[in-house]
């Protein structure tokens, strides 16, 4: 059986996110995910394509989901991304998304709609 | 290894650019130390190169995790430094080159978990001790030589047509 393509656009309505930056690529498909905080356990562990959970809003996420052709950023607990974030996220085509969830529960919900950590 | 090498070239003229080792590309780029803003450049900079001249996939990403490394660390030890690409025939060179408080230990330095960042760069999810080793795990050379309050250099070999993981 195909598996249906899930779109961030899919995940935004799904879960009510918050649209920071990004608003032209969020028909990107997502292929997977990883949660973590620490820059480099994702540039380690994270694959193309992945949705990326953290509450790291600084800059630098924005470096490391461009070199691993991360599809999105959502951060969870109601935080948001800072002002050079937004700025350096537009320039170079990450969308990030955030919610009001913690990452546990965004990441229960985002795995019972089909997003896996395994690929 | 140069047997195995030979075996896949067709002509004379190949053999001799692969013996030869010849730079087909090279830059520099300058990395400031302490800015965090705009850490990550130099290493974005590269994999566009990389991508552009069409190297493969999965080098690009080894090469972009450990550029990403090895820029980060300069940009929380050091006041700055450079990061050289060269692109030869047969692998990828990164030479990174510091003035800052240099490692006191390499081999410590290289155990994972081992870091010496302080506490508001662990606050951003920097300092894991992860870069040292995720270097070498996707490098196919790694040197590191360092002399205390002078600087750490870096040189990251990456040969094409080599498999890792």
């Amino acid at each position: 059986m195909a598996k249906k393509k899930i779109r961030l656009s899919d995940i935004i309505k799904c879960f009510s996110l918050h649209i920071e930056c990004g608003q032209g690529l969020l028909d990107r498909e997502v292929e997977g995910g990883y949660v973590s905080d620490l820059l480099s356990d994702v540039m380690a562990h994270s694959k193309m394509g992945d949705v990326w959970i953290t509450l790291q809003g600084h800059p630098n996420i924005v470096a490391v989901a461009r070199l691993k052709e991360i599809a999105g950023i959502i951060l969870i607990n109601g935080r948001k991304p800072e002002e050079e974030t937004i700025k350096k996220a537009e320039a170079e085509g990450v969308p990030i998304l955030s919610s009001d969830l913690p990452a546990f529960e965004l990441v229960g919900k985002l795995y019972e709609m089909g997003v896996s950590g395994k690929r | 290894m140069l047997m195995v090498l030979g075996h896949h070239l067709r002509t004379k003229n190949e053999w001799d650019r692969v013996m030869r080792s010849e730079i087909l590309f090279q830059q520099k780029f300058k990395i400031h130390g302490g800015d965090f803003v705009n850490a990550g450049e130099s290493s974005i900079k590269i994999r566009n190169i990389l991508k552009e001249i069409g190297i493969d996939t999965d080098i690009i990403r080894r090469i972009a995790i450990a550029a990403y490394e090895a820029e980060m660390n300069v940009v929380m030890f050091a006041q700055h430094g450079t990061m050289h690409l060269l692109v030869y025939s047969n692998k990828i060179l990164l030479k990174v080159a510091d003035e800052g408080q240099g490692i006191e230990n390499i081999e410590l330095a290289m155990q994972p978990g081992f870091s010496t960042a302080t506490e508001e760069m662990r606050e951003m999810g920097f300092g894991a001790g992860m870069g040292l080793p995720n270097i070498k795990k996707n490098a196919d050379v790694l040197n590191i030589t360092s002399t205390v309050g002078k600087g750490t250099r870096l040189e990251i070999n990456i040969n094409l047509n080599s498999k890792n993981d």
